[in-house]
């Protein structure tokens, strides 16, 4: 990705003037015309090539410049909404899933199209799939403000094909026809079903907490702390507990399906969850002086 | 040379605000790397050695997989190390390229030609253990003498041109190799889980070589070309010599 020097001339007696050093940008090696295409999503200016993107709240009066500025440009590349990802992202697994359910032609053997599982654990395993997805779309649609309006386009298809991939794989083994209940039948099931329920209300109870922080269409950035619902508490002791919540639905529907790929998808998830919770907890502490010292990313006390 | 995780990504990104600093190997790290890069330079010799001395022996070409068989598991195996050096940052590579690298040779040596018995008579043993011989001669030589600052123009030259023949060659050995396991992996079910079973799960050993075979069509043009370009950049200056016929 190319980096292009922008020469400004900032008038200070006149701050709204900013005069672009037409000469200075015709020298540069390889320089076309802004392109009308590089809308304001897919900028990054900085101050300097190697440093951080400047905000869109940055106001050029308060930045460290004298009456020329050197900012440099970065195209970030097509870009688009995280709304529309997570949509997209979430859509697909409710609906394969389904399809699977349903035995639709062409994935087992022709004699079990359209019939249903005899046991009743791979219909419930169908109802917890469905809903937990089905309240991640409700959650992006309601309850969650983005920090940032847009990540790059081709998210979008290592995403897709995450999501995708998984939900087919495991939907695959739940929902065959030589699918295998749990060893321990019905005690587990249950002990399964209450594990994701309470992991599910947690997970939206810190989605929740977390859109209170903040309010609407503003970006601020706070410490999050336990309020009066119970499922909150756990930010005394975590930085992220909706991953902590996720990481626990997740280990439910293992339990429910007894079934290797939904184990799979669980140790991966996990693993990306802790990159992001450990990156998460590192922000808050450059961020926050007194942030509470007994917190740890994911997990408590461990990591 | 890898970009930072926060380029390209959205626009008020990650923290990291000073660009990383470029750690090189202390002088112990130093000395533990030049005694592996020597230790290995010496095993694959020992390996082409072998190889040499079986074929004046036997007169032909046939079964010599079975005279080099255990140190190339040896040394082989052991470039697993070198995925551990990528981790623990004496070694300034990627992980995941090293890793990569490290296991799709430690799969053929172990999951396919250990495994698949009837494959070890097979002449596209000998294709690619050649080939890899060759390349790990050269390519831990080269980082020995890189470590000591002492590099040879001959050692740089030969790890940036040699390849041009071995690396085809040692790919066809492979998929030539895993090809003739394909029938006996079929017929034994080596490695394959099927349903019904507790863990819901299947597996089908045979599936999974062809569609690594396949895998190779898109990495293996990528990784012959970067090589080619590391190879401008580094050979770059002697574009003249090497225009020899």
């Amino acid at each position: 990705k190319l980096l292009y020097q922008l020469l400004f001339i900032y008038d200070h007696a006149n701050p709204l003037n900013i005069t672009v050093n037409m000469e200075k940008l015709i020298q540069c090696p390889v320089f076309s015309l802004p392109d009308p295409q590089w809308y304001p999503a897919r900028q990054s200016i900085r101050l300097d090539p190697k440093g951080k993107s400047l905000k869109d709240e940055d106001v050029l009066q308060n930045l460290p410049v004298g009456t020329t500025a050197t900012f440099y440009f970065r195209d970030l590349g097509a870009q688009i909404s995280w709304v529309t990802v997570f949509l997209t992202e979430y859509t697909g697994p409710l609906l394969i899933y389904l399809m699977f359910y349903f035995r639709v032609p062409f994935i087992y053997a022709p004699k079990y199209d359209f019939t249903t599982s005899k046991h009743w654990v791979v219909h419930l395993a169908c109802m917890c799939h469905s809903f937990h997805y089905v309240k991640r779309l409700l959650e992006t649609l309601f309850v969650h403000r983005f920090s940032h309006g847009t990540m790059p386009l081709r998210n979008i298809f290592k995403n897709c094909s995450y999501y995708w991939g998984f939900a087919a794989w495991m939907a695959y083994y739940i929902n065959h026809p030589l699918y295998t209940p749990p060893i321990y039948g019905e005690q587990q099931i249950r002990l399964a079903l209450i594990i994701f329920l309470f992991c599910q209300i947690g997970n939206f109870s810190i989605h929740i907490a977390l859109r209170n922080l903040r309010p609407p269409g503003s970006k601020t950035r706070k410490i999050p702390y336990p309020t009066k619902n119970p499922f909150t508490w756990i930010f005394l002791l975590v930085s992220c507990p909706n991953y902590t919540y996720e990481l626990g639905s997740w280990l439910g529907f293992t339990l429910m399906t007894q079934c290797v790929p939904v184990a799979f998808f669980t140790l991966v998830g996990f693993i990306q969850m802790t990159v992001w919770a450990k990156g998460k907890h590192r922000s808050y502490l450059k961020e926050f002086r007194d942030y509470p010292p007994l917190r740890s990313p994911i997990l408590p006390f461990i990591l | 040379m890898s970009a930072p995780a926060s380029a390209g990504t959205s626009k008020a990104a990650h923290s990291d605000v000073a660009p990383k600093k470029k750690k090189g190997p202390g002088a112990l790290a130093t000395a533990y790397l030049v005694i592996y890069n020597v230790v290995m330079t010496a095993g694959w010799l020992v390996i082409a050695v072998g190889l040499v001395r079986a074929y004046l022996a036997r007169g032909s070409y046939h079964g010599l997989y079975y005279s080099i068989e255990k140190p190339l598991k040896f040394f082989q195996t052991g470039a697993i190390l070198e995925i551990l050096h990528c981790a623990v940052g004496i070694v300034p590579s990627s992980v995941v390229l090293t890793g990569f690298q490290v296991m799709s040779r430690v799969f053929l040596t172990w999951a396919v030609t250990h495994s698949v018995r009837e494959v070890q008579s097979e002449d596209s043993v000998l294709l690619f253990v050649t080939a890899w011989t060759v390349t790990e001669i050269i390519r831990y030589s080269f980082y020995t003498f890189s470590l000591l600052n002492h590099l040879p123009y001959l050692i740089k030259w030969a790890r940036y041109t040699f390849f041009i023949v071995l690396y085809p060659m040692g790919v066809t050995g492979e998929l030539l190799t895993i090809y003739a396991a394909l029938p006996y992996v079929q017929k034994t079910g080596l490695y394959s889980v099927t349903l019904p079973n507790k863990y819901n799960f299947s597996f089908d050993y045979h599936t999974f070589l062809i569609l690594t075979m396949i895998s190779y069509i898109p990495l293996f043009p990528q990784l012959y070309f970067h090589m080619m370009r590391q190879r401008k950049k580094v050979l770059g200056h002697v574009e003249d010599y090497s225009k020899v016929e």
